[in-house]
């Protein structure tokens, strides 16, 4: 205790004497370097405890994958030769038994993300407009669409397997009582699967990316609006020329962030439709959990992983790309 | 009371090693050990012993009793129960073992015991079946073999339990029919006049849980396997698997199940009066006790819609897990234990199961129980083979088919033929995986 309390004196001590030294025109070059040092090397040390997380819980986690990925690996047998490459080949050439499960899951999962991602921008960013007005019960709406977001994800499925059960469902009961149709296989068969999916997933978590784009509008100046309209700009045009460019910097935080959850989906189809009809549902995270967890090929399944992380990377790269490049030449910030 | 940065970074940093170094564990296989022989009772010093199992539904209560009767009955051993569900049940079990921090006792299912011998985490236990006071005269025949894998022994028969028939009686009076249907044609028969007497849809057939049950107790009825002996190949899309689904669709096709049924709703129909049959486990039995204490319901064998009787049926078995480091003093509590549960298998009927054991099935407490009717059956129960990943296998294919066929996505035999495929591939990287 003694110990940690002299040090700190010691670094107020130093902190002191670097900016008097910092602050004098007659410092020589060699003390001004030896400060700069001394400020590196506290960023290390601020860094060092993420750093270490970091290494710990990433960087050693995805060298052993690659490691398991080359190995025929199942912990619970003695054995577990090496086979090279052996896993990736056979999976991107068909001949790995589990090759044709896991290229529909990835299908499924692209399919999944292209049918999520658009409304999961757009809605929320609708929502968050609303809610950027003053109205009676504001805060209200707002804590309204941001509630479902709080539950955990099997509390959403399950209350919506209920809901959305074709024969004893509620959903369907009430169409029925109105006069639409209800006989909808919602859980059961195809488009309606996907539908059901991507519905809950936006209404579970669109609060999220709603109250991330409502503090990005709060951030907006209100001159600017005003200026516009002394110029006479419609509210389209007001929404084009000034909400947009001034969202543009948290545009690229929800999209990564919304395509990286899309992409990992599980919880819905492990729980909703149960992966079906068949395995049209299964998402590659879920097929690799299968794969790994539930029946122990480890190998097979850390090669699935790689070659999706091979793709979310190659996506998240184009998302990087498609936002800064349009920073450069509008230059509006 | 907060960190400082020093204590903080000391404590990630120690975080971090023990990480590192439980992730590179692995050093230390379980080991096969069985103890020294336990005496008329374990007379070591107290111990303490974790018994894992899966009995979450209307089992679970049962069990915990016959735990607290056994803590109850001597002074020197205390068993710690650890309810897992099933689902989970296997993997969690053999990763505590290989990590050093597995249960001493298990209950679990027959068809996994060759799985869990490949992947080391049973003991063969052949050489103490004596001591744990049981033997082949008192249970069975298949339910007995069922616990051998490979030449040794693993499991000890707890109980057996199969799919059965279940019938709203209220409805059936409706219709006035005063049996259960023992053919197809009386099945037929009874479904018919269920929907003219106001039922519209008596007997819903699920695509998901417990489809695959009622799939392979149809293939066994018309005369098929679903997987050939040596686990070298799936043979479930012969011409019996193909009969079997083609008489499961038919059900829809016919009108007697609405289509597109989804988890579990079978069995809330049939709670809530809407469907008259259903087949499910007998295990549902307390459930049905319990949520739905207005249903008049009986429980019957499963009709034989097939060329001979036949019925999917599974088995709780015990058994006595390796360690990396064993103990004699546990092992020796650990069989103690396993003799109680073997010895007091009666009121295990409470569970809504079949006790194993011959002589547990004479006494009232089974006689007297609901599901006292279907061990009529236990002649023709079957059980899955107990080869190393068919249950896994089994999952990514035959249900996937089942489900598929059901929805009306595909042909029986085109679905059936494609798993099969599929399942014979599994299979034969099983084989290797296991062999070497």
């Amino acid at each position: 205790m003694s110990n940690t309390g002299l040090s700190s004196t010691t670094a107020a001590a130093d902190a002191g004497s670097t900016t008097r030294a910092g602050g004098s025109p007659r410092v020589r070059p060699t003390e001004r370097d030896s400060a700069r040092r001394e400020e590196t090397r506290d960023a290390y040390l601020f860094l060092a405890p993420y750093l270490l997380l970091f290494v710990v819980f990433v960087i050693i986690p995805i060298g052993y994958g690659i490691w398991i990925s080359l190995h025929n690996y199942d912990y619970s047998l003695p054995d577990k030769p090496f086979i090279g490459l052996a896993n990736y080949t056979g999976l991107i050439d068909g001949s790995s038994p589990f090759a044709a499960a896991f290229w529909q899951s990835m299908r499924a999962t692209w399919l999944f993300t292209v049918l999520s991602v658009p409304l999961l921008l757009i809605i929320p960013l609708a929502v968050a407009l609303v809610m950027n007005h003053r109205f009676r019960g504001r805060n209200v709406f707002r804590a309204l669409y941001f509630a479902p977001y709080v539950l955990g994800v099997a509390v959403v499925a399950v209350l919506w397997r209920y809901l959305l059960d074709t024969n004893i469902g509620l959903l369907t009961h009430y169409l029925g009582l109105l006069g639409l149709p209800d006989t909808i296989p919602w859980l059961t068969q195809l488009p309606w699967g996907w539908a059901s999916l991507v519905g809950v997933t936006v209404w579970w978590t669109l609060g999220f990316n709603a109250v991330i784009y409502l503090a990005a509008l709060q951030e907006i100046s209100p001159e600017l609006y005003e200026a516009a309209r002394v110029d006479g700009a419609t509210a389209w045009q007001r929404f084009r020329s000034v909400t947009l460019p001034g969202l543009r910097p948290v545009l690229l935080f929800v999209t990564s962030v919304t395509i990286i959850a899309s992409v990992n989906m599980f919880g819905q189809s492990y729980l909703m439709t149960l992966g079906g009809p068949g395995t049209a549902t299964r998402t590659a995270i879920y097929q690799i959990a299968d794969t790994g967890l539930t029946n122990f090929n480890s190998g097979a399944a850390s090669a699935m992983s790689m070659i999706f992380s091979f793709f979310l990377m190659l996506v998240s790269v184009v998302v990087f790309f498609l936002f800064r490049d349009r920073d450069a030449t509008g230059g509006a910030r | 009371m907060s960190l400082t940065r020093r204590q903080f970074l000391k404590v990630a940093g120690m975080a971090g090693v023990g990480a590192a170094i439980g992730g590179c564990g692995g050093a230390g296989a379980p080991l096969i050990a069985t103890g020294p022989e336990l005496g008329e009772a374990y007379d070591g010093p107290p111990v303490t012993i974790s018994y894992w199992n899966g009995f979450t539904g209307g089992d679970g209560p049962a069990m915990r009793q016959l735990v607290a009767d056994f803590n109850a009955s001597q002074d020197r051993i205390r068993v710690e129960q650890n309810t897992v569900r099933w689902l989970q049940y296997y993997q969690r079990v053999i990763a505590a073992i290989h990590a050093g921090k597995g249960p001493d006792v298990g209950a679990l299912h027959v068809e996994q015991l060759g799985t869990l011998a490949a992947r080391q985490a049973v003991n063969p236990i052949e050489d103490v079946v004596g001591e744990l006071g049981v033997g082949p005269d008192d249970y069975p025949e298949q339910v007995w073999a069922g616990g051998e894998y490979d030449g040794h022994r693993y499991g000890i028969p707890l109980d057996v339990h199969s799919l059965a028939s279940y019938s709203n009686l209220d409805l059936l009076e409706q219709a006035g029919l005063d049996a259960p249907p023992a053919t197809a044609d009386e099945l037929q028969q009874q479904l018919t006049a269920l929907v003219d007497a106001g039922v519209p849809t008596p007997f819903w057939m699920p695509n998901m849980w417990p489809a695959h049950l009622m799939f392979l107790s149809l293939l066994w009825q018309f005369g098929g396997e679903p997987y050939a002996e040596d686990g070298s190949r799936a043979t479930f899309d012969s011409d019996a698997g193909v009969e079997a689904l083609e008489w499961m669709r038919r059900q829809i096709d016919e009108g007697f199940s609405p289509a597109n049924v989804a988890i579990d709703s079978q069995y809330t129909a049939f709670k809530n009066g809407e469907g008259a049959f259903t087949w499910d486990g007998i295990w549902q039995i307390n459930d049905l006790q319990t949520t739905a204490p207005d249903l008049r319901w009986g429980v019957a064998p499963v009709p034989q819609i097939g060329d001979q009787p036949a019925v999917w049926a599974n088995s709780h078995q015990l058994v006595i897990f390796r360690s990396r480091a064993p103990d004699d003093n546990r092992l020796m509590a650990a069989k103690a234990f396993v003799k109680f549960l073997a010895e007091q298998s009666s009121a295990w009927s409470a569970a809504g199961m079949i006790p194993a054991r011959n002589s547990a099935r004479e006494e009232p407490e089974f006689t007297e129980a609901p599901q006292a009717p279907v061990a009529e059956a236990i002649p023709a129960m079957r059980f899955l083979p107990t080869l190393p990943g068919v249950p896994d296998v089994q999952v990514q294919t035959l249900e996937i088919a089942v489900n598929e066929t059901i929805l009306g996505l595909a042909e029986p035999r085109a679905a059936l033929e494609g798993a099969a495929a599929q399942a014979t591939a599994l299979m034969q990287a099983n084989l290797r995986k296991f062999e070497r």
